[in-house]
């Protein structure tokens, strides 16, 4: 590859002349293979789920689409995938918020000590999650029987859309600490004595200052731990097999399931699936862009 | 002075949140029957022994450490010269490629999944069943994490003005990128290849759907056991988790 040291003996000029693209095509051969594999095993299976999505017994129809709306049971399972979604993704959010909140203000060795610790947790994850708990607060399990025994349980029950909340809130704390604790360093500790100067209270001082500045990372944090909560699959199978009805489950059992395969109607759900996440990277980029640090 | 008190505590109470699953498994596995009291009853090494000796487990244990590595390796190959080329050659590209990696969040494992399944079945190419599709996919997973960290080192690298520094000193462009460039990327790179070692380690959805018990990997064999003893399975639950805490503190040691 000679063509840059042709670029030394007139550095400027060839920095503001465009370089032709095909004088590198050899390097851009390099490219290839990451393209082939990336072809091969995401981009063209997801084009198969897009374009089969609209085709039932091989002609273009929207009829999967109109039989998934019209279909309480398909409802049911959107229904569920959001809710657990949303509450495990908030409430995860929240006690990650006041957690990273607090991280910046303690010493550097515990901080360093509680973020390693945070990653390691953030290993304990789909099917080994799913064990543990069922370990622990499962029908047999040690705590549910303790607590059983102190009459404080109620009606939990861990094989329910409460108990799987419980665990996705799990898995989403971790994660969410080690997203949001780096953007807290973008608040100035004089902003917050300056508030005080100016007679503001530490309320005040969270709603007006704080919360505006570290926005576009809660938001973006949220997007993504929605995200992830909407494709997961491991937990809940692991813990209820095809019997909870989530949109990943209903996925799976159409296409991998021991009866009724109908991959076209699969494709359909994933496409849904697809196009409520890209919504949600959408509306993200958009609220980003209007936020704080765009101005 | 309170509150310095109040934070600690706040922190304090999550390392408890967080570790209440992973302590009680911790000791369920070392317990020889644990009921409705608050401490189990007499402690064991038995179930990892039974674990550790299941060959059953030492193979899924096997295929899992062979598929992760092979990816790692083969991911490596493909990824590390692609992402030179994009900052050296075409720099504008990096922005082509985070939107493709963006495509990977965008697509969860069951739904690429539905299409793999279609594809692969038969056809030239009938990999499903096979450990090939899982190396396949694996790619896909890792590459989000190692183009991201290649291409914050050489960000952070004057990649031109290094790589005319050494054309100037006689190297070619391959030696240049192999003793100067590589170097510098080495650590963000293996603390990359690290991390996705964990996540790979205990895949479970390409697993289960695409191959299944043809190829049992770890978190398969995990999932079959489900109807054992709790014990057991708690063995299973911390072996694996001792060994990806292991391979994630390399890890952090290296990014340091």
């Amino acid at each position: 590859m000679r063509s840059s040291s042709n670029a030394l003996a007139a550095p400027v000029s060839v920095r503001m002349v465009r370089i032709p693209r095909f004088r590198h095509w050899r390097a851009a051969l390099l490219l290839l293979p990451l393209l082939l594999v990336l072809m091969l095993f995401s981009l063209v299976p997801t084009l198969w789920v897009l374009i089969n999505s609209v085709k039932v017994d091989g002609l273009w129809s929207a009829g999967h689409f109109v039989e998934i709306l019209g279909s309480p049971f398909y409802r049911q399972a959107f229904g569920n995938s959001l809710w657990i979604s949303v509450w495990s993704s908030f409430t995860g959010l929240l006690i990650a918020l006041v957690s990273a909140a607090s991280l910046k203000r303690v010493d550097g060795s515990l901080r360093d000590m509680t973020v390693a610790f945070t990653n390691m947790a953030s290993n304990l994850s789909g099917v080994p999650l799913a064990f543990a708990f069922i370990i622990i607060m499962g029908a047999n399990g040690a705590v549910t029987l303790l607590l059983r025994e102190w009459g404080v349980l109620g009606d939990f029950s861990l094989y329910s859309r409460a108990g799987l909340t419980l665990i996705y809130t799990y898995f989403q704390i971790p994660l969410a600490v080690l997203l949001l604790y780096p953007a807290f360093d973008a608040l100035d500790d004089d902003w917050q004595d300056s508030a005080a100067l100016l007679g503001a209270s530490r309320l005040q001082y969270w709603r007006l200052i704080a919360l505006p500045v570290v926005m576009p990372a809660v938001l973006g944090t949220f997007i993504l731990l929605f995200a992830n909560a909407m494709g997961a699959y491991a937990s809940a199978y692991a813990l209820m097999t095809s019997n909870y009805n989530l949109v990943t489950i209903r996925i799976s059992s159409l296409v991998a399931g021991e009866i009724f395969l109908e991959p076209n109607l699969a494709a359909a759900l994933s496409a849904l699936l697809i196009a409520l996440l890209v919504i949600m990277v959408a509306v993200n980029q958009l609220l980003l862009n209007r936020s704080y640090h765009a101005r | 002075m309170r509150a310095k008190y109040y934070h600690r505590c706040v922190v304090a109470g999550l390392i408890a949140l967080l570790s209440i699953p992973v302590l009680a498994t911790l000791l369920y596995s070392f317990s020889r029957h644990w009921g409705a009291t608050v401490l189990p009853d007499g402690l064991t090494l038995d179930w990892y022994v039974t674990l550790w000796q299941d060959p059953r487990f030492l193979t899924a244990f096997g295929h899992s450490l062979l598929i992760s590595v092979a990816t790692l390796l083969f991911s490596t190959l493909i990824i590390v010269p692609a992402a030179f080329v994009v900052f050296y050659y075409f720099p504008k590209l990096d922005h082509w490629m985070g939107i493709l990696i963006l495509v990977q969040f965008a697509v969860p494992p069951v739904v690429s999944s539905v299409g793999l399944l279609q594809i692969y079945a038969d056809g030239p190419l009938p990999l499903i069943g096979t450990p090939w599709v899982l190396i396949g996919c694996y790619f896909t997973i890792a590459l989000p994490f190692m183009y991201r960290a290649l291409a914050n080192g050489l960000q952070g690298l004057n990649v031109r003005d290094l790589m005319d520094a050494a054309h100037l000193l006689g190297a070619s462009t391959f030696s240049a990128f192999l003793r100067v460039i590589l170097p510098n990327i080495r650590k963000g790179l293996m603390a990359s290849l690290f991390l996705s070692f964990s996540f790979l380690l205990g895949e479970f959805v390409f697993a289960n759907m695409l191959v299944g018990n043809r190829y049992e990997t770890l978190s398969v064999y995990l999932y079959s056991m489900r109807s054992t003893s709790g014990h057991f399975t708690s063995a299973v639950v911390m072996s694996y988790f001792m060994f990806t805490l292991g391979v994630t503190w390399i890890a952090t040691r290296l990014s340091r």
